[in-house]
């Protein structure tokens, strides 16, 4: 079971609820830290780190000794990322997309692909929790190669638990990619309303089942209440706005740590999510696992 | 003319209240809103709009079934498993990249490669003065060239207008549309918040704009639910050579003036107000521009 936990808007506790559903969870599960521009949740779960590798693409290099500067490369590149101007080629690494096309189209086979280290990937463990997490190199451009090697990186069969980069596009999509179900954390405030709309789109366009999770419960209006029942999205929990978390959270303590008495309510969350992805799956399939 | 950028790294640090009261406080500025993956700066300054155009960015890979043969080349060679065998094969819009590399090898010249519409962008009018901004459609890509066309707008506009100043609301984060929004700018101001996630991104933001050169400038908000975090953040900042230019309490009524549809700053001199018009002033001085 793969569950996500997004938002539109940044900074609505998707770390926050992530981690504490983890610690929650009483069994055997995968966090994994999909927010790689600036990946977080190490500090409220505190691994044991157990090992280390690098998140690579692969970028072309050129021969010089075989180029005849035919330019065949850089008309199939779609990126720019490879031109030959004034009678010579040149390979802007920044703006490949490791596509591999350059390499096949190449007559004289004077390109070949190279690693290029973007990011990191380190697993860690602490208590159940088997952790890992993606870190962008900083000055990279695409983060989606390392959350796709993060994911990657997971077991397939274990319950899983993704903490998702904040947004909509390219990054948002690819951490929530081939997920069971997505939790969208928001706040009952004008911004957490407008951002929420819009990862509720994307989800719809991709087809994935969500429900809502209201951080900050109280800390604005009512129209989050209002929305989700309008369009008859579920809303699983509200957690109230407490100053007691905000100042635990500032000190890297997790959500449970100040409310304890949350982690019944998780577990019976995970329990109804459980619940709703078997449901889904026995519609399309004629019979659900897990 | 000045360009002025201000991210936070992690969201929710009230980024964008802060600019909206930025924005207030301005004398002759233009707006860009470059957080355009899940804008927000539009709900507090309500710009009308005076002229849009669509965002034409891309190309995605569509197979015509009439001439699939069904050989299996194109699934051969996407690097982004965006192809899905059948007969015909498809290609799923969202997971293509647009390399163009499956349009190029098809034997049977059975894939089409139309341009892609991935969003729009606005020009606008707001009670504080001119407006670029722009939505991204639901699951499109290329959010980091919508950000560099935003920007580009918004400096066009400027420079045709004689405007002072372009005060933009950045991404979060430290990739592409960070990068797209902050790369010759002529500083980056950074809003973070005392907690240990806070200082954990403002870190990584304060090296990416230390790898590109700019001049960066940080300021706390909501200071008091962590005044040792606070002043954690403000030595390790100045340490990468950051200027720290002052703090925000923390200030419930940033969420009513919100829920109103206001700034901070219009909408009383509750504490949070007075602090970030201390804040403007002391950074247009520091910049040498109006305040
Ligand atoms: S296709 Fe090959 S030979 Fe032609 S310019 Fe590119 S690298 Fe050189
Ligand atoms: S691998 Fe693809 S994106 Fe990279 S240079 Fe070659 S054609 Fe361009």
């Amino acid at each position: 079971m793969k569950i996500a936990i997004a938002s539109g808007k940044g900074g609505t506790g998707k770390t926050t609820l992530a981690t504490a559903l983890a610690q929650a969870a009483a069994q055997p599960v995968q966090l994994l830290d999909c927010d790689v521009e600036e990946p977080n949740a190490h500090i409220f779960v505190k691994p044991q780190w157990t090992n280390h590798k690098d998140a690579t693409i692969a970028i072309p290099v050129l021969d010089t000794t075989r180029c005849t500067n035919c330019g065949k490369c850089g008309e199939l590149c779609q990126f720019n990322a490879i031109v030959t101007i004034a009678n010579q080629t040149m390979i802007f690494s920044d703006l490949c997309h490791s596509c591999g096309g350059c390499v096949l189209v190449c007559p004289e086979k004077a390109l070949q692909e190279q690693p290029k280290t973007i990011g990191y990937i380190d697993t860690g463990h602490s208590g159940e929790i088997t952790f890992i997490k993606g870190t962008l190199v900083i000055g990279e451009a695409m983060s989606p190669p390392v959350i796709r090697q993060v994911k990657k990186t997971a077991a397939a069969d274990q319950l899983t638990i993704i903490d998702c980069p904040p947004g909509t596009s390219c990054p948002m999509m690819t951490a929530v990619n081939g997920s069971d179900f997505v939790l969208l954390v928001t706040e009952p405030t004008p911004f957490g309303l407008h951002d929420l709309k819009l990862a509720v789109e994307t989800l719809r366009s991709m087809d994935i089942p969500f429900a809502v999770v209201v951080n900050r419960a109280g800390c604005g209006d009512d129209k989050v209440d209002h929305y989700c029942r309008n369009e008859q999205i579920s809303l699983l929990l509200q957690i109230k706005d407490d100053r007691r978390v905000a100042t635990a959270y500032s000190r890297g303590d997790g959500l449970l740590s100040a409310l304890p008495e949350l982690a019944t309510q998780l577990r019976s969350l995970l329990t109804e999510i459980e619940k709703r992805i078997n449901q889904a799956q026995g519609q399309t399939q004629g019979g659900g696992t897990q | 003319m000045k360009e002025i950028v201000i991210i936070s790294g992690k969201g929710g640090t009230g980024k964008t209240s802060i600019t909206a009261s930025f924005a207030a406080l301005s004398k002759d500025a233009v707006f860009a809103d470059c957080d355009v993956d899940a804008a927000d700066l539009h709900l507090l300054l309500q710009p009308l709009a005076i002229k849009s155009m669509p965002f034409i960015s891309g190309n995605v890979a569509r197979i015509n079934e009439q001439k699939c043969s069904g050989c299996g080349t194109c699934n051969s060679l996407c690097r982004f498993d965006a192809v899905q065998p059948g007969t015909p094969y498809t290609i799923n819009p969202t997971d293509c990249e647009g390399c163009g590399v499956c349009v190029h090898f098809c034997p049977e010249q059975a894939i089409e490669f139309p341009p892609q519409r991935c969003g729009e962008w606005f020009q606008s009018e707001t009670r504080f003065g001119p407006m670029i901004h722009a939505a991204l459609d639901i699951g499109a890509e290329n959010s980091g060239k919508l950000v560099s066309l935003v920007r580009q707008e918004a400096r066009n506009l400027a420079e045709a207008n004689q405007h002072e100043l372009i005060l933009i609301d950045g991404p979060p984060g430290i990739g592409c549309p960070v990068i797209a929004a902050t790369t010759g700018a002529h500083a980056v101001f950074v809003i973070t918040e005392p907690t240990c996630s806070g200082k954990h991104d403002l870190l990584r933001v304060l090296e990416l704009t230390e790898h590109f050169d700019i001049p960066t400038y940080i300021c706390v908000n909501k200071w008091d639910i962590n005044p040792d975090m606070t002043q954690q953040i403000k030595i390790a900042g100045e340490e990468k050579g950051a200027t720290f230019i002052g703090t925000i309490p923390y200030d419930q009524q940033i969420t009513k003036a919100q829920i109103e549809g206001k700034t901070i700053v219009e909408w009383g001199d509750t504490i949070a107000a007075i602090a970030i018009k201390e804040i403007w002033n002391s950074f247009c001085e520091q910049l040498g521009i109006a305040s």
